[in-house]
């Protein structure tokens, strides 16, 4: 009985050893009488090697701290506004220690979490989290126009900015926290004007605060947190407010400076 | 899954991230990503089902998606780096091709699967169910891969290589 005719598949299949002892061995003598074709096959072989030989290394690399915390369930960032106030202290030690554990109703919560921002991104063509990082790196690297109007005008940016969204909003005082108001600037959102508050530290690193009233339908949220590429985000909507904090800071820096956000908004 | 389980595959994602995008940040953002979506996900994993396949079937859809959406480059950047002029870099090309510039010279789909048999020893069906295409699809991809990797690398197919020159 003559051997099946060798097949392109065969010949691939014989690299990555994939082939029956019987069909390898009709490959093989196939290839001893098709020299360009065994000439191929072995430049496969090497290639396969070299490929592993290339990335391998990879392996034994240690690995990074922020894979690392992501090898246990993270806690579910999305917490019930109600009771957020009494929880928020337990949610910010865990952050800051870097520890995301797993909460007793861990899974349901991070479920609905997921399902929530699908709707959520429908309904808002560019999601929230997202508008305000673009906004930071667009703006916060700029040397010399970082905003429109500088904080030693606040009075006029308060009215300016009121005026066009339309309802009073103000910039936070950050100044316990170490972060200085640097001034604000009116931008494009989905559908209208949307408000970017500026602030730096001492050391230059810039952080901003996104304001956006385009949220009345919206259910409130609480606190919740994204990344995009290396700007960190919390957010949250209360009312018809829309707000996202953006930096390049860690999580627990970034929730201590969201957390006295909210509190001064709160108690307006 | 336990954590166990995942930091046992860690290091492969990790290096097999790190072939198909080049850049190692990046490659450790997809991962991240990875993870999370993994987490958020939890409930569609089977338990005893074959953890690795699965974390490689959502590392494909996100890249997939980030492809799609053409995603957003949010790296930070300094003050500096905005004003300050770059070097010309014309010259490198004058560097021999290497294994890992010819990589990058397949498309994605071909390299996508050249890798998950190379470094992962996947089987071709394991392939096909993670990237959820057909076997047939992942032979041809991996035949065309081969063959367009084994031609670079000879030199024998003269690659345009664009770069921008400032």
């Amino acid at each position: 009985m003559s051997p099946l005719p060798v097949t392109e598949d065969d010949l691939h299949a014989y690299v990555d050893g994939a082939l029956t002892p019987a069909r390898r061995q009709e490959v093989e003598a196939w290839l001893a009488e098709h020299a360009d074709d065994a000439a191929r096959v072995a430049a496969y072989l090497a290639q396969k090697q070299a490929i592993k030989a290339l990335f391998d290394p990879v392996l034994a690399e240690p690995l990074p701290d922020q894979l690392h915390a992501l090898t246990v369930q993270p806690l579910p960032l999305t917490v019930n506004r109600k009771k957020w106030p009494n929880l928020k202290s337990v949610f910010l030690q865990r952050l800051a220690a870097g520890m995301l554990v797993a909460a007793v109703s861990g899974v349901g919560g991070w479920l609905a979490h997921g399902q929530y921002l699908n709707a959520d991104r429908l309904a808002q063509g560019v999601p929230l989290p997202k508008q305000a990082a673009v906004a930071h790196v667009v703006y916060s690297p700029d040397a010399r126009r970082p905003v429109e109007v500088a904080a030693d005008q606040e009075e006029a940016l308060v009215k300016w900015l009121s005026k066009r969204l339309g309802t009073p909003v103000s910039p936070p005082k950050l100044g316990g926290l170490g972060y200085e108001l640097v001034g604000g600037r009116l931008l494009p959102g989905n559908a209208g004007p949307v408000a970017q508050f500026m602030y730096q530290d001492a050391s230059g690193q810039r952080m901003t605060l996104y304001v956006t009233t385009e949220n009345a339908s919206k259910p409130e949220t609480g606190f919740r947190f994204a990344r995009e590429g290396q700007v960190n985000v919390f957010y949250w909507v209360d009312g018809k407010f829309g707000y996202a904090l953006s930096a390049s800071v860690d999580k627990g820096e970034l929730a201590k400076v969201a957390t006295a956000v909210y509190d001064q908004l709160e108690t307006k | 899954m336990d954590s166990r389980a995942i930091i046992a595959e860690l290091p492969r994602l990790r290096r097999y991230a790190r072939a198909m995008l080049g850049d190692r940040a990046a490659a450790d953002d997809l991962v991240q990503d990875t993870l999370e979506r993994a987490w958020s996900r939890i409930a569609q994993w089977r338990v005893g089902s074959d953890l690795r396949a699965w974390l490689f079937g959502i590392m494909h859809n996100l890249r997939v998606d980030q492809l799609r959406r053409g995603s957003l480059p949010t790296h930070s950047l300094d003050d500096d780096a905005c004003e300050v002029p770059t070097r010309a870099t014309q010259t490198d090309r004058l560097e021999v091709m290497d294994l890992e510039s010819a990589l990058r010279q397949l498309p994605d789909e071909q390299r996508e699967v050249l890798l998950l048999v190379a470094l992962e020893e996947m089987s071709y069906a394991d392939i096909a169910a993670a990237l959820g295409i057909p076997i047939g699809t992942v032979m041809s991809r991996l035949s065309r891969g081969r063959e367009r990797l084994r031609q670079v690398m000879e030199g024998r197919q003269p690659v345009a290589n664009l770069r921008v020159v400032r």
